[in-house]
């Protein structure tokens, strides 16, 4: 026990109060997957207020769902999966020892993760322009509910009244309060991989020791999931307008 | 209990201990020590308990009329709310877990440290931010929504400074949440050879089951905190009704925290008594699994019975059966816990030390608390006391009455040990009984207050509620006092009192195998463990005539 304390020691990422390094890797990853189920409960509030919300203003809920662009989002899900792709790949990297490689995907994954931002943004600008931001000068004007009522009549849903502005703007409210956090969680990630890229080059990881860049994977990957819920939930609910009798 | 050898009884100035093992302020606040991280809390606590003790103390002389002649209504709402506020997110959830807690489990489970030492120091950073960002709001006007923070009127109506005190919950939040994430991950993988799950002492158990609520628990709250940030910066409506939102939907999220958060306010309590009822009737804790399982089902239970909170609120009738039937279910393990330790008082040898006296303070409080609990889980008795006195007197007997019983219980039990001096037994047990005394008076006319009909959070009342209220007023001023003089004689004790040696009151856990205070990594070697828990020899038990 002492021993393999002694001969663990001389690794430099070896903390002293664990026993064997193995032991301190398992610590850390139990630790890393505790915080994910934290995140998972912390976006858990926001959906439910969703669900919720979502089953008491059908009709509004799918007016304000109409207006967002279906496929910007649509690029940025593919933009996200991507960019989950490329960061396995960096694990996958790391965990075989091949420097430059590792660094090139997490430089990918970075610049993946930018891209959807970028996308995001574009988005948000248009829902400014449009002034469908909760607030004084939220307007959803007859355009919009003309738009609603040729897609629910395509449709051949019952469901085309009962749209309420306050209702539209709660969706709007959720849609900037959902995105807006997950956005957040990907400029958090963006700095992570940044500090990575940059250890990795200097040459910190190797088979041995890397467990960061796997951390860093397992929180990327959450941060894509969510959003693989996001985009069906905000962008897609329209779709179901015809469904309901 | 296991093969390392206490070392053997030496000058505490001589030997190197986590005390004097570095000096000087910055060696204490870039600690990564769990010990001295500790004693951070223990003194940060104490300043936001004498802070919340404070309100305290105006609430009660307010109430010592009938007229609302002391300060204004407005003052008033503004005092009550941080009373809350101080007292539950900054004392009542963190008391046990960050000073006992954090200075134990490392020790219990024969560890160097816990898991994640920076993690544990920036909890430390995070709660100090929170109290901060709380104390901000009150210096700069206060706030006046009660510490629920209940919607619309915290969102839209209330004009003062609840976003800098919600930020500050919500920081001092996340210190909870990875206070609670570096208990589970340490009892997990960093248990000493030996220490199965079923050799852990009860005091791990319990903490363990309070860690996993902070954990699921939490991050709700914060969100939810965030959403009323959002609602009342940006006016975007998710809770106020005029937008569309729903602030019953509010209380659900809320609640869904805050009922929880009572357990992680008395798991790591019982979890205190299991050591101490232990320890003094020199016998194992009776059915040792079923009070280790009780901490888990009572996390689990706590889980759901939010809507209890919400009986009068709006929610569905049916909801709220469905609510009454699971808050009964949570008396079933608490009752558990409590059977059991009489049990194992029954033929052991009790002796009347303090922390023992602390631990019936807490079985006596508990069980009324416990009880009164069962009255307002029913539905019908719940609509006519809610928001009276009687539900004041309820949640103060058991979160308060809890943890400071087993919070001054676990102080004194493990004094010798974090100080390495021993305490005046005389004025310790003169603390235990006049905080006892103090804290009966105090809260037990308030359920008949309530009973007869007082609401709460009113700064005046009609005249036939004064005799009460003068008594309670009069129980506060001498629990005050009780509270106060551990203060002085545990200050005394750190310079003139005597030595205390490894292990003073001759009790079982890995903690009292090493030196007093301990060295900084705990143990000389790391112990290897081939005995149960509370492994106390029959010699030891005195024989009963007849």
């Amino acid at each position: 026990m002492q021993d393999s304390h002694a001969a663990a020691a001389h690794h430099p990422a070896f903390q002293h109060h664990f026993e064997t390094m193995e032991q301190q890797r398992e610590a850390s990853t139990l630790g890393m997957w505790l915080f994910l189920i934290t995140e998972i409960l912390f976006f858990g509030g926001m959906f439910t207020v969703y669900l919720v919300y979502r089953n008491w203003y059908f009709a509004s809920f799918a007016a304000g769902s109409l207006t967002l662009d279906l496929t910007l989002g649509a690029f940025n899900t593919v933009v996200l999966i991507g960019s989950s792709l490329t960061m396995a790949l960096a694990v996958h990297s790391a965990e075989t020892g091949q420097r430059n490689l590792l660094v090139a995907f997490l430089l990918l994954t970075i610049l993946l993760g930018a891209t959807f931002l970028g996308v995001k943004a574009v988005e948000y600008s248009h829902k400014f322009e449009e002034h469908h931001v909760p607030g004084p000068s939220f307007r959803f004007g007859s355009e919009e509910l003309r738009h609603f009522h040729e897609e629910a009549t395509a449709l051949r849903s019952t469901q085309i009244h009962g749209v309420e502005l306050g209702e539209v703007q709660l969706f709007f409210s959720l849609y900037f309060a959902m995105t807006g956090m997950h956005a957040l969680h990907m400029v958090i990630g963006i700095g992570v991989l940044s500090v990575l890229a940059w250890k990795s080059r200097r040459g910190v990881y190797s088979p041995e020791y890397f467990a960061p860049v796997e951390y860093a994977g397992l929180y990327w990957h959450f941060v894509d999931i969510v959003w693989i819920f996001l985009f069906p939930l905000l962008y897609l609910i329209t779709r179901h307008v015809g469904v309901h009798p | 209990m296991s093969t390392a050898v206490a070392t053997a009884p030496e000058s505490i100035h001589r030997r190197r201990h986590y005390l004097n093992a570095d000096y000087g302020i910055r060696s204490w606040l870039f600690t990564t020590d769990h010990k001295r991280i500790a004693l951070l809390y223990l003194f940060s606590i104490t300043f936001f308990f004498a802070l919340g003790g404070l309100f305290a103390v105006l609430i009660r002389l307010e109430l010592l009329t009938p007229a609302g002649d002391l300060m204004t209504s407005d003052t008033y709402n503004k005092v009550f709310t941080m009373h809350g506020i101080m007292m539950v997110f900054f004392f009542l959830i963190p008391s046990v877990p960050a000073t006992l807690g954090n200075f134990l489990i490392p020790m219990m489970i024969g560890a160097r440290d816990l898991a994640f030492p920076k993690l544990n120091l920036a909890s430390w950073y995070l709660f100090m931010a929170g109290g901060v960002f709380a104390l901000y709001s009150v210096v700069t006007g206060g706030i006046d929504t009660g510490w629920t923070f209940y919607t619309p009127f915290s969102t839209t109506y209330s004009n003062t400074k609840v976003i800098p005190a919600a930020l500050g919950i919500l920081i001092a939040g996340f210190s909870s949440i990875f206070t609670g994430l570096n208990f589970i991950v340490t009892v997990h993988r960093m248990r000493a050879p030996g220490l199965t799950w079923f050799r852990l002492p009860l005091f791990v158990w319990a903490n363990y089951a309070a860690s996993l609520i902070m954990v699921l628990g939490t991050p709700v709250l914060a969100i939810t905190i965030i959403l009323v940030f959002l609602e009342r910066a940006f006016h975007i409506g998710i809770f106020d009704p005029r937008l569309g939102g729903d602030p019953i939907l509010f209380q659900h999220l809320f609640w869904f925290y805050s009922h929880p958060a009572v357990y992680i306010m008395i798991l790591p309590s019982m979890g205190v008594m299991s050591e101490l009822i232990s320890a003094f009737s020199r016998k194992r804790v009776f059915g040792y699994s079923f009070v280790a399982f009780s901490s888990v089902a009572i996390a689990v239970f706590g889980f759901l019975v939010w809507g209890h909170h919400m009986f009068v609120s709006g929610q569905s009738v049916y909801a709220a059966m469905v609510f009454s039937i699971l808050s009964y279910l949570v008396a079933i393990p608490s009752a558990v816990k409590v059977f059991n330790w009489t049990a194992t008082l029954y033929k052991g040898s009790v002796s009347y030390q303090t922390p023992m006296l602390y631990a019936f303070g807490f079985l006596g409080l508990f069980t009324i608390g416990g009880l009164t609990g069962l009255f307002l889980a029913a539905l019908g008795v719940d609509v006519h006391v809610t928001d009276t006195y009687f539900v004041v007197a309820h949640f103060h007997y058991i979160m308060v009455g809890g943890v400071i019983m087993g919070y001054l219980g676990g102080l004194h039990f493990w004094w010798p040990k974090i100080t390495g001096r021993l305490y005046p037994e005389g004025w310790a047990k003169l603390s235990a009984l006049v905080v006892f005394l103090g804290f009966n008076l105090t809260f037990f006319p308030q359920f008949v207050l309530g009973y007869l009909g007082m609401p709460r959070r009113y700064h005046a009342y009609p005249e036939e509620f004064q005799v009460l209220n003068v008594m309670s007023s009069a129980g506060a001023s001498i629990l005050g006092v009780g509270y106060l003089l551990p203060l002085f004689y545990l200050l005394w004790s750190m310079r003139y009192g005597p030595e205390a040696g490894p292990n003073p009151f001759d009790a079982r856990g890995l903690e009292w195998q090493t030196a007093s205070p301990p060295p900084t990594h705990n143990f000389e070697q790391v112990p290897i463990v081939q005995e149960e828990a509370y492994a106390y020899h029959a010699a030891q038990e005195v024989p009963v005539a007849g």
